[in-house]
């Protein structure tokens, strides 16, 4: 790990009129680290989340990120077409239903090939095989590389939206419950392949969850949301196998070991 | 040798002739009088006066009869008449509530001051054709009450607001500190676009168009509980202050309806709760289309008052985009101008395509014989 | 019609005013759209209102006007603008290309190569050229100016996958001066070539979009492509049946019942004087 942390987020506040979503939040996340959100719904992860990706501005806080082309940039100082820019190219994001992260009236390898050239790709060729080569590292057919997601099932869309986003190897990839809403046995496959990219590709990522089988599997480290405050962090494993805040140890005993 | 596109000129020459005489119709009978589509055919004077943007009835009349009765082309010529009128400047914003009302009415209060006033309306006829209308009939003149013992009619919303159960309009400061209201006829539609340019649009749009977008609503895409508070319809008085004089000074009466939607209530923690307003004004007599331009008035600020906003009246550039009828009829009937040139591109490109397949296929003979 | 109730030109001097402006920004920043005050004109939106309006806010008594539509001076749509500026701009009219100063047109460009100093004006029914790929005009807005233009390089990659190439065939996108994705309006393909670094001043008029746009001259133009599929433009194995080109763009005719073929020259002006 390198000597400056990739993101920083300091003293974040976030407000939706009367109700805090997220208050006095701080975290960093270190080069190659897989930092887990957790908390249930309401918590205040998935604002946080959007924060964190300049989607929504907070009243309080500020979030900063080692851009490897901008150098130290405040995010929500950043100018739209810079930070639009930074979207496409350094970072990734994975949504929960990927509907809303693809084109869903165009081909596979049109979606993977947007973020190449958004970029100034222009060798139709180059980008189609680029294409079929992520098809393949996700796991789908690469017979399947002109057809438009619409009619595919929800786990090989994840996996095209996964794709669509590592194509431009992203230096920090933000994932809000990519495996939410999948069967059991798809949300399985889907982590292994996860888990395989995060080693192979060294990606630094926050992983916004409320399922700690998800984090236990990913992550590195844990944060534990509740009510929009911070309550519990550490390494992963230490802050599953012993709990050390009440509302933790709630939220670890409510679920089964993996 | 066959050439198909010379001869243009002189073959429009003879089109304008055929609709000169298809216009004029049977010269054996009388021809229409722009007083008589003024007197007889009112509502149509008014809707080409509204979607039209003048207030002018002999003009309204004139266009009808030059469009045969085609009411959106009546609206086109009307419109483009205005346009080439000077501007001398702008008037004071209209009274409603000094109206000399022929007919208001609520559907929120039983009685209300100044109370029900029917006035003429098709609401209570029964739809029966009345065949001594084609005999030519005369019936005798209706009582009326004289005009000036009809005194200005107190808004059933303005008692609403006073008690704070109604959200109040914008105020003169507010409008003051916006500045004056864009001017759609001047300046482009900008977008996301102010509540008075909203307004502007919905009152020269299509009455069709505002009519299924408000009745969409009704029907659950967009729902607001809406009321009708009141609509009025009656003459009000324009006034200019002339740069010369300094003082307003009346100049006109003018028709207008006017609709005042109250709909479902919005509230927050600092503001309690109360109900919300849609607002339609129109030209001379025209309830449908005062009440549809409301409902969707009221529709376009879910947005403004954090109501989720997934169906089509609540759209802001779905609604304002598509609402005038001059833009979309001329740009649907453009596609019976040539498209020769584009078509011809198609063309080649479609045949081009058409070979590389064939090709394909005869020298693949597995394709050749899926085929089969 | 009472020509004397009516300014020079149609519209008021107020108007033309706004529209010069409107018409000096686009040429201050090619390619892109400048929203400006349309006003609705005699002939129907979707007719050539855009191009009607700019027409009238640069003419004067001197110059001497050409209107095309498909290429061809005497169509419906042309013969109906040319007169109308005969009778409320005092205006001598053309049907050559190389006598007019200002040539309106509808759906094609000239075959004659412009000159230094004539102005081409363009009827535009569409001036976003990525409302297709994106309905909303404030989203457009927005990536026009972060020039985020994958989305216009996605469709034309589907294009390719779908048909073995870029099967789009007018109103083909293209890049103006490195800024700005520009829609030529609906000519066809074979007529972008003509755009790129012309002598003669492009402007384009979008009257029910209420949108001018602009390609000063020697302003690079270049077709959207990729490297390995190349723009290229229409080609006939024919030659005009009535003066032999096999240069130009050709109109293609059903002259009999059983479907007997005949291609003539597009530009009528063109294939008038080489007969």
């Amino acid at each position: 790990m390198s000597e400056a942390p990739l993101l920083s987020v300091q003293a974040l506040t976030k407000r939706f009129g009367a109700r805090v979503a997220c208050r006095d939040v701080a975290f960093e996340l270190w080069p190659g680290e897989v930092l887990g959100i957790v908390g249930e719904s309401g918590s205040g992860k998935t604002t946080l989340l959007n924060c964190v990706a300049g989607r929504h501005a907070p009243e309080v806080g500020a979030v900063t990120y080692e851009s490897a082309a901008y150098g130290l940039v405040d995010v929500h100082r950043l100018s739209e077409a810079r930070r639009r820019l930074l979207g496409r190219t350094e970072w990734g994001f994975i949504n929960q239903d990927a509907r809303d992260g693809l084109r869903m009236t165009v081909s596979a390898g049109a979606n993977i090939g947007e973020r190449l050239m958004a970029v100034g790709a222009r060798h139709y060729g180059d980008i189609r095989g680029t294409a079929q080569e992520w098809l393949q590292r996700v796991e789908i057919e690469t017979d399947r590389l002109d057809d438009r997601p619409t009619t595919w099932s929800g786990g090989m869309r994840q996996r095209l939206q996964i794709a669509r986003n590592l194509v431009s190897k992203p230096r920090l990839v933000l994932m809000d419950e990519p495996t939410g809403g999948l069967d059991v046995s798809v949300q399985a496959r889907i982590l292994d392949l996860l888990r395989g990219l995060v080693d192979t590709l060294q990606l630094s990522a926050v992983l916004v969850t409320h399922d700690l089988g998800v984090a236990r599997l990913l992550t590195h480290r844990l944060m534990v949301m509740q009510g929009g405050r911070v309550v519990e962090e550490g390494l992963t494993d230490q802050v599953l196998d012993d709990p050390q805040h009440a509302y933790t140890q709630m939220l670890v005993a409510s679920v089964l070991p993996v | 040798m066959y050439v198909a596109v010379k001869g243009g000129e002189t073959a429009i020459a003879h089109s304008l002739d055929l609709l000169a005489d298809k216009r004029r119709g049977d010269r054996a009978l009388s021809e229409l009088t722009l007083e008589q589509i003024d007197q007889q055919l009112g509502l149509a004077v008014d809707r080409v006066m509204t979607e039209g943007s003048c207030y002018d009835r002999s003009l309204a009349a004139l266009a009808i009869k030059q469009a045969r009765g085609d009411l959106i082309e009546a609206i086109f010529l009307l419109r483009a008449y205005r346009t080439t009128l000077p501007r001398f400047g702008n008037s004071l914003p209209i009274d409603t509530a000094a109206m000399i009302a022929e007919r208001r009415i609520s559907a929120t209060f039983k009685d209300v001051p100044g109370g029900q006033l029917l006035g003429p309306t098709y609401d209570y006829t029964h739809r029966l054709l009345d065949f001594s209308l084609a005999a030519g009939g005369e019936r005798p003149l209706a009582r009326t009450a004289p005009v000036d013992s009809v005194p200005g009619v107190p808004r059933v919303g303005d008692i609403l607001e006073r008690d704070g159960l109604l959200e109040a309009p914008p105020d003169a400061s507010d409008r003051a500190e916006a500045g004056r209201p864009d001017d759609l006829t001047r300046e482009p539609l900008t977008l996301p676009a102010s509540r008075p340019l909203r307004l502007q649009n919905l009152a020269r749009g299509d009455e069709g168009f505002l009519l299924a977008l408000g009745y969409s609503t009704q029907r659950g895409y967009g729902n607001n509980h809406p009321f009708v508070g009141e609509i009025r319809y009656g003459q009000v008085a324009v006034t200019f202050v002339p740069e010369e004089l300094g003082f307003p000074i009346e100049i006109a009466g003018i028709d207008v309806t006017e609709c005042d939607m109250v709909n479902q209530f919005a509230g927050s923690l600092d503001k309690p709760p109360q109900f919300t307003r849609g607002y339609g004004l129109a030209f001379g007599h025209a309830e449908r289309k005062a009440i549809a331009m409301a409902l969707v008035d009221r529709a376009l600020r879910a947005g403004e008052l954090s109501e989720s906003a997934n169906s089509p009246a609540q759209d802001e550039e779905f609604v304002l985009a598509h609402s005038d009828n001059v833009e979309a009829s001329g740009f649907v009937q453009h596609l019976k101008l040539p498209h020769y040139v584009d078509f011809q591109s198609e063309l080649v490109t479609v045949r081009a395509l058409r070979a590389e397949a064939e090709r394909r296929r005869s020298e693949d003979p597995a394709l050749d014989q899926a085929a089969e | 019609m009472p020509e004397a109730a009516y300014n020079y030109a149609y519209l008021d001097e107020q108007t033309k005013r706004m529209i010069r402006r409107a018409i000096l920004k686009a040429v201050a920043v090619p390619g892109y759209q400048v929203p400006f005050g349309g006003r609705e004109m005699p002939l129907p939106y979707g007719w050539g209102t855009g191009g009607i309006q700019v027409t009238a806010a640069v003419i004067g008594r001197n110059d001497t006007l050409k209107v095309i539509d498909q290429g061809a001076d005497d169509t419906t749509n042309a013969v109906s603008i040319r007169s109308f500026f005969a009778k409320v701009a005092d205006v001598a009219t053309t049907t050559s290309t190389e006598e007019a100063t200002i040539i309106q047109t509808r759906h094609r460009v000239p075959e004659t190569p412009l000159r230094d100093g004539q102005i081409l004006v363009f009827q535009v029914p569409i001036p976003e050229p990525l409302r297709m790929l994106e309905p909303r005009e404030i989203e457009t807005r927005l990536l026009h100016a972060l020039t985020e233009y994958g989305v216009m390089q996605v469709s034309l990659y589907e294009n390719i996958a779908r048909h073995g190439r870029i099967a789009k065939t007018y109103n083909y996108p293209v890049m103006v001066n490195g800024r700005y994705i520009m829609s030529p309006s609906p000519i066809p393909k074979f007529d972008n070539p003509k755009l790129d670094r012309s002598p003669a001043l492009q402007l384009y008029g979008a009257g029910r979009e209420k949108r001018i746009y602009a390609v000063p001259p020697y302003t690079p133009v270049k077709s959207l492509d990729f490297d390995d599929h190349p723009f290229e433009i229409e080609r006939w194995d024919e030659c005009c049946a009535l003066c032999g080109s096999r240069e130009s763009f050709l109109d293609e005719m059903i002259v009999d019942d059983a479907g007997k073929r005949m291609y003539i020259c597009s530009d009528t002006d063109w294939c008038g004087r080489r007969q």
